[in-house]
């Protein structure tokens, strides 16, 4: 593996990057494997700081998802030992506690089971620290505070600097996962711990069922030219045909909501 | 007289030195991995190995076989009897005519070893090779007329000081190059390690007229893959330092002629630097293209890439096995491009460009591209195939292979399955089962992800009966028949070029002659070199009518599409495209139709702008010229469908 070039690793090498990883599923064949944002949270963590970056899960220990984290050139993987009943978010919040760490990465949502993205949110929640959703890059670590490129829709970024501690959830427009190597990948550590985890009790009552997907609207080109299509591509939407509703009642807001959704379809 | 203690002393001498040398040179193999042999046989099978199998291979180059069987067998000769006439000092017309015989016949062959290094193809190395019919010449000439001095052919006045002064000098001379060079790495080293790598050989069952291509597995529990020069087995660094640096590799190298940074020759002599420690400035031969020499540096325990090769050296090789072919000295360049190529999947994850990608959709999806695993059999929606999983027992398993994906290998699947029909062939396919047949990953250097993909395979085909397999895709035959055998898989496997040819001469095909003009054949590499297998499509073309316009380079001598050994995966840069080359060949000989008989041909040369000439898989050829007896249109339309189709 190439030495990897973080400017400020040297300069802090006391800085504590932790990824919190989950096992992913592959859209196609359903087969588990290393969560793909997950994955790029991992990569960004070993850019900071190198092997010594630390990957944290909550589960049981499927195998074969998780080695492919380790195949990325890290020595172990923290195992917080938890059945699936289980809610990771306090287990992640006391671990966190004794284990401090300076930036917590994670990835938006996970690939399959509960996947609603609530994870880091109310794990900022638990801990009081900042959370930056949706991050492409961290550019620098000084004097206590981060540089935190943050993406936005449509190319456009933004740079944040955040306290240390904070949470960051990283985008699908950071640096794509390096590749996995199957020795280190056989070679690297499951470090099970023992936690306490309380069982999730309010989903114990929800039934799960597969995701179908969404209709989609077809879009029409009307771009006759290639500027005409680029702009497409990029302009900010500006609302068409909506409106505004700033005064009125609750009551009235739903109800020019519900007559949109019946007038295009998606309610009938 | 001075001769009669010098030259003994001198003889002796020399072997010591030879003999110091070559324990010192075997001391530097054995830093490799052990690799059990068989010794005594080996070293038996070393002569017929030596004169029929090698033979076979420097004789395509007859001038060239010629010279070298009379140098070298002079040379032998002259040494076998150079210990009884001058170290021994017996004293025999019995002996000292044969030696006369023997250094004159040497002579003979030095003087068009000389002729031809007067103005050498670039292909040959320079350097110390240039000295080489110096020193033949010196060597043979000195013991020449010291024999007719010693043994009284010539009036005793001849021996005047000056003369023998001279002739001892010549003996001096040729005797270091020819003793003392062979232990201490000089060119005559090839003869020395050339022979034990022949008694050695990592794939004996080349010699006889056999065949050995199939890659050998990694053990998953071990060393993953050839990190440093020590990580080869011994037997590979033996076989390394038997390189002649003839260059027969680099002629025939498509990567090399491609401009892509791969030279065959440089590579090993490389891996000679690695074994023995130092760096490649008296290197004297072709550089890897666009790379200097004299900036590679090793030694047995440092890691070889960016170091000894850079790791573009190692995914430019396609794996044509064209080097390999033609090596006289039966070097495995590939065997050793792998190895090294597995340390870098396996241990660094340093796949280049698509590499990890096609991985990635390997492992979790069984196919290169990431298709849906549910989706191999949507090319044949409306053929009805018979399903394995439905039949359980059929004559032939129809290997489909990935080629189901791509739109363009669908054609060829297409045609192959109406031949099929038309030959009422009992046959069925795997359907949804079938896995990718693990070709790619395991030239990737990704053992870890063949060997699971080949053991799914044989866990599948176990549970079905069949005769035999037959598949229009050549690497999934070759990894099918040869590779899958390491792993408990043993079947009879046929590609659809010779099971074609075989209902033809069963008479179960009625086919019409072809009417598209000229027509040449691209022997797809891992058809011919890996598997033997020119015939049949050449019968299988004839059978159509055709005359097939042979390209300069076909059969053994084929030249590669560039589309093995995961190269367009790994894409490194050259000046040219190996395709575009490939097609220019055909262009030479008229060709308005290439027939081929691989879907991966098939697209590297469909690649190429046109206009160029078209590209046709053998099956397709066949499928257009089938006359089928009775209308074929009657079948009925509401067949129910094999398989759900998403």
């Amino acid at each position: 593996m190439s030495p990897d070039s973080f400017p400020n690793s040297l300069s802090n090498p006391d800085l504590k990057v932790a990824s919190l990883i989950s096992v992913g599923q592959h859209p196609k064949s359903g087969r588990a494997r290393r969560a793909s944002q997950d994955a790029r949270a991992v990569e960004l963590g070993l850019k900071m700081t190198g092997s010594a970056s630390r990957l944290i899960h909550v589960g049981g220990g499927d195998e074969t998802g998780l080695r492919q984290y380790l195949g990325m050139g890290l020595p172990e993987i923290t195992l917080l030992k938890a059945d699936g009943r289980a809610d990771a978010v306090p287990i992640l919040a006391s671990y966190l506690k004794e284990q401090p760490a300076d930036i917590v990465l994670s990835g938006i949502h996970a690939e399959q089971g509960e996947a609603s993205g609530m994870v880091p949110y109310l794990l900022a929640e638990h801990l009081g620290w900042p959370i930056v959703p949706r991050i492409a890059d961290i550019q620098k670590v000084e004097d206590g505070f981060a540089e935190v490129l943050q993406a936005l829709p449509r190319g456009q970024r933004r740079l944040l600097r955040v306290q240390l501690p904070f949470i960051a959830t990283v985008d699908n427009a950071a640096p794509d996962a390096r590749q996995y190597a199957f020795g280190p990948a056989r070679r690297g550590l499951m470090n099970g711990v023992a936690v306490y985890a309380p069982v999730d009790e309010a989903r114990l009552d929800w039934q799960e069922n597969p995701a179908k997907p969404r209709p989609k609207r077809l879009n029409v080109v009307k771009a006759k030219s290639a500027a005409d299509r680029f702009k497409a591509a990029t302009a900010k939407p500006q609302g068409q045909g909506g409106k505004v509703i700033r005064d009125g009642t609750d009551r009235e807001k739903a109800e020019a909501i519900m007559e949109l959704l019946i007038a295009e379809g998606v309610v009938r | 007289m001075l001769l009669d203690w010098l030259l003994p002393a001198l003889v002796v001498t020399a072997l010591a030195l030879l003999v110091i040398g070559a324990i010192r040179r075997i001391q530097l193999w054995r830093a490799g991995q052990p690799e059990p042999v068989k010794l005594i046989a080996g070293l038996m099978a070393m002569p017929r190995r030596y004169l029929v199998d090698l033979h076979h291979v420097v004789e395509r180059d007859k001038v060239m076989s010629n010279t070298h069987v009379a140098t070298a067998g002079g040379f032998v000769l002259s040494m076998l009897l150079i210990i009884p006439v001058h170290v021994l000092g017996l004293e025999s017309r019995w002996l000292s005519i044969p030696l006369l015989i023997a250094t004159a016949l040497m002579f003979t062959g030095a003087i068009f070893v000389y002729r031809r290094r007067r103005n050498p193809p670039a292909r040959l190395s320079r350097g110390p090779w240039m000295r080489l019919p110096k020193s033949l010449l010196m060597f043979s000439a000195s013991f020449f007329l010291l024999t007719l001095l010693t043994s009284g052919f010539l009036p005793e006045s001849f021996g005047s000081w000056v003369f023998t002064g001279i002739l001892l000098i010549g003996v001096v001379f040729g005797l270091s190059e020819m003793l003392f060079g062979m232990g201490w790495g000089g060119p005559m080293k090839h003869a020395f390690a050339g022979a034990l790598h022949l008694a050695f050989h990592r794939r004996p069952e080349r010699f006889g007229g056999g065949r050995s291509t199939g890659l050998k597995p990694v053990n998953l529990d071990g060393k993953l893959g050839v990190a440093e020069p020590k990580d080869f087995k011994w037997n590979q660094l033996l076989g390394f330092d038997a390189c002649v640096q003839c260059g027969r590799c680099e002629a025939v190298c498509p990567a090399f002629a491609a401009g892509q940074p791969l030279n065959p020759k440089k590579l090993i002599q490389d891996m000679v630097v690695g074994l023995a420690g130092g760096t490649d400035a008296n290197y004297a031969g072709s550089p890897y293209p666009g790379t200097e020499v004299g900036k590679a540096q090793g030694n047995p325990h440092q890691p070889i890439v960016d170091g000894l090769v850079s790791a573009d050296t190692l995914w430019s090789c396609t794996t044509c096995r064209a080097c390999v072919e033609e090596c006289p000295m039966m070097i495995e360049h590939v065997d050793a491009i792998v190895d090294m190529r597995r340390h870098l999947t396996l241990e660094r994850g340093e796949t280049p460009n698509k590499g990890a990608e096609v991985l990635d959709n390997l492992i979790a999806t069984d196919n290169p591209g990431g298709y849906e695993p549910g989706s191999r059999m949507n090319w044949a929606a409306d053929l009805d195939l018979p399903l394995m999983a439905d039949k359980h027992d059929a004559e032939v398993l129809f290997w489909v292979s990935d080629g189901c994906f791509d739109m363009r290998s669908q054609r060829i699947l297409r045609a192959f399955v109406k031949i099929l029909k038309a030959a009422n062939v009992d046959f069925a396919v795997l359907g949804n089962e079938e896995r990718d047949s693990g070709d790619v990953a395991r030239r990737l250097g990704d053992d870890a992800t063949f060997q699971s993909l080949a053991r799914h395979n044989i866990a599948t085909l176990g549970k079905y009966r069949f005769q035999r397999i037959v598949t229009t895709d050549p690497h999934a035959f070759h990894v099918l028949k040869n590779e899958y055998g390491d792993f408990g898989g043993h079947y009879e496997v046929l590609h659809h070029s010779t099971f074609i040819n075989e209902l033809v001469e069963q008479g179960r095909l009625a086919l019409d002659r072809f009417k598209g003009g000229t027509v040449t054949y691209h022997d797809p590499c891992y058809l011919g070199r890996y598997n033997g297998e020119y015939e049949s499509p050449r019968a299988l073309l004839g059978a159509l009518g055709i005359q097939v316009n042979e390209m300069e380079r076909s059969g053994y001598r084929s030249r590669c599409c560039g589309g093995g050994g995961g190269a367009p995966i790994t894409d490194i840069p050259g000046e040219h495209r190996i395709a575009d080359m490939r097609v220019d060949d055909a262009r030479k000989v008229e060709a308005e139709t290439i027939a081929v008989a691989c879907q991966q041909c098939t697209s590297m040369l469909e690649g190429v702008v046109e206009p160029r000439p078209e590209i046709r898989d053998l099956a397709e050829l066949v499928a257009d010229g089938l006359i089928v007896e009775t209308a074929e249109s009657t079948t009925p339309a509401a067949q129910p469908i094999a398989e759900e189709v998403h």
